[in-house]
Formats: structure tokens, sequence, C-alpha cells
């Protein structure tokens, strides 16, 4: 028995060492690749887009709805919740192939990504995007998900208390598909925005002005409300504004610290530079508006503070404190002036003011940063202020005009289009008893 | 009988209440309403757009009294109701036909 041990033991400490020596020779022939996943990035990232799609669902919902008549409260959460469930399914079905993937032909991938990932038939469990290396494909997918998901959403601002739920679904979708999925690859899919050299860390123009832009052409297209101007169209409760925008200002640390991909140095910056812009935006448009209006109101703090997260987006990961703090301190005052007095001297009808808080808010928040990018927080960008840069702000304009007029031009289109078939507005009849009991068959009871 | 509607200032509907208890009315019934007689509304701003509310928030106050009670009801819910400023409210009485208690079937004087 003892012989049949002793050679067990010993045939065992041989085949051992033969397999230390094979093993060691084959690290040198083909080692399995290291598993480049990062579980503190993908926890965060989870995290971050979770906190996203709490801007749309409820954050902007409640934050619109709160603005308009009781007789359109429902319509008007109906249409971020349809946004939510249409994009959804189609960035599944093609949006994030063509926005983050590649084209094969060199030439096309400027302009737009791939159909390889259609169906998403090739994200498999352990997939992983080069645009974010530690985390799963999934995760990434799911991210940009929620931002293809709030930036339609965000143009119902402009078009509140009269459009077709039909004609907004389908708005939605072809918006979706030919204006925000190219725009979103040239600017972070490797596309000519990139190449190029454009900072928008969160989407200060694929979001913003991308959407901001839509909602002024749709607000000329669709014209204005009947009765504006005469009747009664104050906001029916701003309770609940105030508890959306908080959910937007909550959640925008998941759009702005989330953008980093990463949990580390960046996210932290960008995080803080979001809440310091943000305040600072808050209180200089109240200043603002005490100033002039003599009253500081509560739609004016929460518009600030929103104006200010949408100024910070672009520069968020690549500004310190200090530009955070200007950045909001300007994005307050502007706003204010292109939401009230810009919009009342033009007299376009953007409802909610989409054109004059997204969209200035975007630009402008592209344009400083320009300015204040510091390679000191971000290695790949130099700005001018502190880097002597002069020539970043010049493709920040690039940035902002390319989005500007392809947007512009593309909404008009695809608007018109919808306008020839199935028509855009709803009758004055329907406008003026409500869009809630007409289009969705429901009230709020008192 | 007569029913007694007065319209006066929401944050008056406590004091009106314990007067009107006091000098034996018993019930009433209250509903929140808006309206205006010559107290002007207000200007609401929102980002720029100005509306002028016409409506204020009152509050209404029905109340069923026998013919004797009247004077001494006007008299309780005016003293209590008034402030001296424009848009304390008015005082309607109507004749009364019937009433009846619902869980007894009492009639007129004896419902009330």
């Amino acid at each position: 028995m003892r012989l049949t041990n002793l050679k067990r033991l010993g045939l065992g400490a041989a085949a051992g060492l033969t397999a230390l020596f094979a093993m060691s020779g084959a690290a040198f022939a083909a080692a399995p690749p290291p598993d480049p996943l990062n579980s503190g990035d993908t926890a965060w990232m989870i995290t971050s887009s979770a906190l996203v799609l709490l801007m749309t669902i409820p954050g902007l919902a409640l934050f619109y709805a709160g603005m308009v008549r009781k007789k359109n409260v429902l319509a008007t959460m109906a249409q971020s919740f349809g946004a939510t469930g249409i994009i959804t399914v189609l960035w599944m079905i093609i949006g994030y192939s063509v926005a983050f993937t590649n084209n094969p032909d060199k030439n096309l991938q400027q302009f737009i990504g791939g159909f390889d990932y259609f169906m998403l038939g090739k994200m498999t469990l352990k997939s992983i995007n080069p645009l974010a290396g530690t985390i799963p494909e999934s995760v990434y997918m799911f991210f940009q998900m929620t931002f293809a998901i709030i930036t339609p959403a965000l143009i119902a601002g402009a078009l509140a208390d009269r459009m077709k739920f039909s004609a907004f679904m389908w708005f939605m979708s072809l918006w979706l598909l030919f204006i925000y999925c190219p725009i979103a690859h040239w600017v972070w899919g490797n596309g000519w925005l990139g190449t190029l050299g454009a900072l928008d860390y969160a989407g200060g123009t694929v979001v913003h002005l991308n959407a901001g832009t839509a909602g002024l052409v749709t607000a000329l297209v669709l014209g204005k409300r009947v009765g504006l101007g005469q009747e009664n169209m104050a906001p029916h409760n701003l309770v609940l504004s105030v508890i959306g925008a908080s959910l937007l200002w909550v959640g925008w640390f998941g759009f702005n610290a989330g953008s980093a991909t990463t949990a580390g140095y960046n996210a932290g910056m960008a995080a803080a530079a979001t809440q310091i812009a943000t305040a600072g935006a808050s209180m200089s448009w109240m200043i603002v508006e005490w100033l002039i209006a003599k009253k500081p109101s509560v739609l004016g703090m929460i518009s600030g503070a929103v104006a200010g997260l949408v100024a910070i987006t672009p520069a968020s990961g690549f500004v310190n404190a200090q530009g955070a703090l200007w950045i909001g301190l300007a994005a307050g005052a502007v706003c204010y002036f292109s939401s009230v007095w810009v919009k009342k001297w033009i007299g376009y009808d953007d409802a909610l003011d989409c054109w004059g808080v997204h969209g200035v808010g975007g630009a402008l928040g592209a344009m400083l940063t320009g300015v204040f990018a510091s390679n000191a927080i971000n290695s790949s960008a130099k700005g001018w202020l502190i880097d002597g840069n002069i020539g970043q702000l010049t493709i920040q304009f690039y940035d902002v005009a390319a989005v500007f007029l392809y947007c512009g031009i593309g909404t008009f289109i695809i608007l018109k289009l919808i306008d020839l078939v199935i028509g855009l507005r709803v009758s004055k009849d329907v406008e003026v008893e409500g869009l809630d009991i007409n289009l969705h068959g429901e009230t709020v009871h008192d | 009988m007569k029913l007694i509607t007065a319209i006066i200032k929401p944050f008056k509907l406590d004091e009106v209440r314990e007067a009107l208890s006091a000098i034996g009315v018993e019930g009433m019934t209250v509903t929140e309403v808006k309206g205006y007689g010559r107290q002007k509304g207000h200007t609401e701003v929102y980002r720029g757009a100005e509306y002028n509310v016409a409506f204020l928030p009152k509050t209404k106050i029905e109340v069923a009294v026998r013919a004797e009670l009247v004077e001494a009801a006007l008299e309780a819910i005016i003293t209590t109701a008034k402030t001296g400023k424009i848009g304390d409210g008015k005082i309607f009485v109507t004749p009364l036909d019937q009433v009846v208690r619902i869980r007894t079937g009492e009639a007129d004087a004896n419902a009330l």
C-alpha cells in the first residue's frame, strides 16, 4: 500500500513539475489576456445610466408637466414616457450601431457608423466597445441609450400644448435616427468633429444645442399656441417643476461624471464642476431677475439651475472649479435674457424655453469650454485661457455651427414630412379643450 | 327660514364659524371659490410672461337659519369677517322653502 502511495506521490510531483514547465512555456507563447473589466468603472457606469434615465423619467416629465396648464399635464408627461419607450427600442435595433460602432468605409466613418450591430446581435456578454475599454459593452450601450432618450425628449418643451401624440412619436423616431445618431457619431463615435478636436464632454452640442435648435425650428413650424398673449397660460403646479428640476440636477451627475466612463479623477472633477456651475447659474439668474423684475421667482431659480447644468455639460470634464463657476454665472444671466427678453422681442412660441435654455446654454457652454479647458485637468484638451490655445475656440465654433445647421435643416425636413403625411398640430378645438382628454382619454381630477 | 350665503376672505373662516356657533347656528357648508368685486386681482410673471389674474380665492359659507336668527347671524358674520379693506366679501339672504334632515325625516324648523 505504502509503495503505491509513494509512487502516486512521485508521479503526481512529476506531473506537476512538467505542467509548470509547460505553462511557463505557454506563457510566452499565448497567455489568456487579462480581463480589461474594471468593476469600479462598471459599477459607476451602471449607476450613471440609471441616473440619466431618472433625468427623463420622471425628471424632465415633471419639470415640463408642472409648467403647462392642467388640461395638458398628462399629455406632457406622456411625451417623456413615450419617447423613453420608442427610443429605447430603436436604439437597440439600429441607433447604437450607427452612432457608436465603426463604419468599414473610412470615408463614411467620418459621418456615420456601421450597421454591424443591428439588433445588438454582436453584443455578447463580454464584448467591449473601445470607446469605453473598462466596462462591458452592454453598459456602454445602455449609458449612451439614456442620452439618446433625453435629447429628443427635451424638444417637447418647444412643442408643448399643441402637437399630436402620433406626430410626436414619429418625430421622436425620425429625429433620433437621422439627427441624433449622426451627430453623436460625429462628436463621440470617431466621426469628423471628434477627429477635428472638438471638445464636448457630455453633450453640450450633441444633446443640448441639438435639442434646442430642433426646439426652435419646431416652435416656428408649429406656430403659436391658440390664445397666446390673451389666455392665462400660467404654470398649473410649479411644485412638480421644482421636483423635476431637482431630479434633473441630481441625475446630471450621471450625465456629466458618467461621461468619464471611468470611476476616478476625471469623474470626480466633473461632478464637482457640475455642482459649482449649476448653483452659480441658479444664483445668477435669480439675482438678474431680482434686479429686473423686482422679485426672485422659484421658476427663475430652477430655470437658472438647468441653464447651468446645460452650460457645464460640454465643459465638465475639462475645466477646474474656477472655470466651472464662471461658466455657471454666465449661463444663468445669458439664458435669462434669451428666455425672457429675446423670446419676447422676436415673438416665437418656444413654450417652455427649449431654445432659450438648452440651445443658447449649450452653445454658450461649448464656446466657454474652448475658453476654460485645462490640460492639467484633462490631458486630451488644451483651452485658451490656461493653455493659450486660441485655436480651440475655432474648433468649438465649427462644432456649434455644424450641429446648428445640420439639426436645423434636418429637423425642418422631418417636421414637414410628418405634417404632409399625418399632420403635426392638433385642431383648434382639441387645443382649447385640452390634450389630456382628447389625445389620451384621461384627466387629472381635483 | 332663510339661507344665508356669505363670501368671505378665507383666513376668516374659523372666526366666523365660532361666532355663528356661539349664537346657536349648528351647521354650515363651506366651499372654496374664486371671485372678485372691487378688489383687483394680481399679476403673476413666469419667465417674463405676465398674467393678470382677476379671480381671487374666497370662501363661501352657507347656513340655513330660522327667520328669527337672521339678524344675529348677519351681525356675527359681519363683525368677525370684516377687516375694513376692500375684498371683505358679501352676504346674500334668500328664502328657504323646505328643509329636511335626511337621517330622521324631521322637517323645517325641527331640522335646523
